[in-house]
């Protein structure tokens, strides 16, 4: 692909050592990058806590006692799907076609909003059978990094909301497609989170 | 040099290919890779399907698996001549990633294994 984007446009592209300073889309895109690696650094600290002292039960209940793993995989799947979308929503607007932007953008948070309320839900009903963040270490390592990552999605639907009234009144110009795109290496990377956290807590957690 | 004059230069993750069926079509790709190694994750945590010692390293093998296919079909990461500072960056984040968790387990593994044996009340 890169390479016929070469032929298709010779006059445009100069070899990468003459080529003169990147795009606007490319530094913004690469700054934002290395944000969301540093939050996936952050991540690793909690993962690590969480590694540590998920056998420190302290007499409570151990994950396989509480985990509903049909849940997850709800939970999983609302957030595979909203990736998707999220994507076609991005494609949608590279495109210039606010309208399809706005369903996809609308489908995406409706989808982010259902694994929150399972998230919620399952918290509550933990919390409920005495299972809260302070009834053990494994309980205070859980709630943090699940919920770190729930507030990442959480903060994810507030931008999401934002990027959809941003293209409803000021329309695809090219500073809010630099927006979409910094909101889309985001919510992709969520994604990635949240496979860490069902491989290590959920599912190892459960055996 | 501005506007819409890069757009056939710009290829960094995040931006998708400008013809639409292709990349519609790698959405869906990543999208169908994405839930199989998910269903496949379930199966083997769930099923002796894997030798059961051996489910824990089943696991994060698929989860690693999974990673790479939403770096590649969702985040848009190649081996382009654009891609080469994320990639560096990336595999920068990897290698801390990987210290402190890989460091944390170890070492509180050789301070739980040293510590002196606890007096039960």
């Amino acid at each position: 692909m890169s390479t016929a984007a070469f032929e298709a446009a010779p006059n445009r592209l100069a070899p990468e050592s003459d080529g003169g300073p990147a795009p606007t889309r490319i530094v913004v895109a690469y700054g934002f990058w290395i944000f969301i690696l540093s939050d996936i650094v952050m991540f690793s600290a909690l993962f690590a806590a969480y590694a540590v002292l998920s056998n420190n039960t302290a007499g409570g209940p151990s994950g396989a006692e509480l985990f509903n793993l049909r849940n997850v995989f709800l939970m999983t799947m609302c957030l595979l799907f909203s990736s998707y979308t999220a994507g076609l929503g991005a494609l949608s607007a590279e495109q210039r076609k606010p309208e399809r932007f706005l369903v996809f953008a609308a489908v995406t948070f409706v989808l982010g909003a259902a694994f929150l309320f399972l998230e919620m839900s399952e918290f509550a009903g933990m919390i409920s059978k005495g299972a809260g963040p302070w009834r053990s270490a494994f309980l205070s390592a859980f709630f943090t990094l699940v919920g770190m990552h729930g507030a990442h999605v959480t903060g994810g639907l507030v931008w999401l909301a934002y990027m959809m009234a941003q293209v409803a009144a000021k329309g695809l110009r090219p500073a809010v497609l630099r927006r979409l795109l910094c909101f889309s290496l985001f919510w992709h990377a969520l994604d990635i989170v949240w496979i860490g956290v069902m491989t290590l807590v959920y599912l190892m957690g459960a055996q | 040099m501005d506007g819409d004059d890069h757009l056939l230069a710009d290829r960094t993750p995040g931006v998708e290919e400008h013809e639409s069926t292709a990349s519609v079509l790698s959405y869906t790709v990543g999208l169908g890779l994405a839930i199989a190694a998910t269903i496949a994750s379930f199966v083997v945590s769930q099923t002796n399907l894997l030798w059961p010692p051996g489910i824990p390293t089943g696991l994060i093998v698929l989860a690693l698996a999974q990673i790479g296919v939403h770096l590649v079909f969702f985040l848009h990461l190649g081996s382009g001549p654009d891609h080469t500072n994320n990639i560096l960056a990336l595999a920068f984040g990897v290698l801390i990633v990987f210290l402190v968790i890989a460091g944390s387990i170890w070492i509180v593994a050789n301070l739980n294994e040293n510590m002196m044996p606890m007096s039960t009340h």
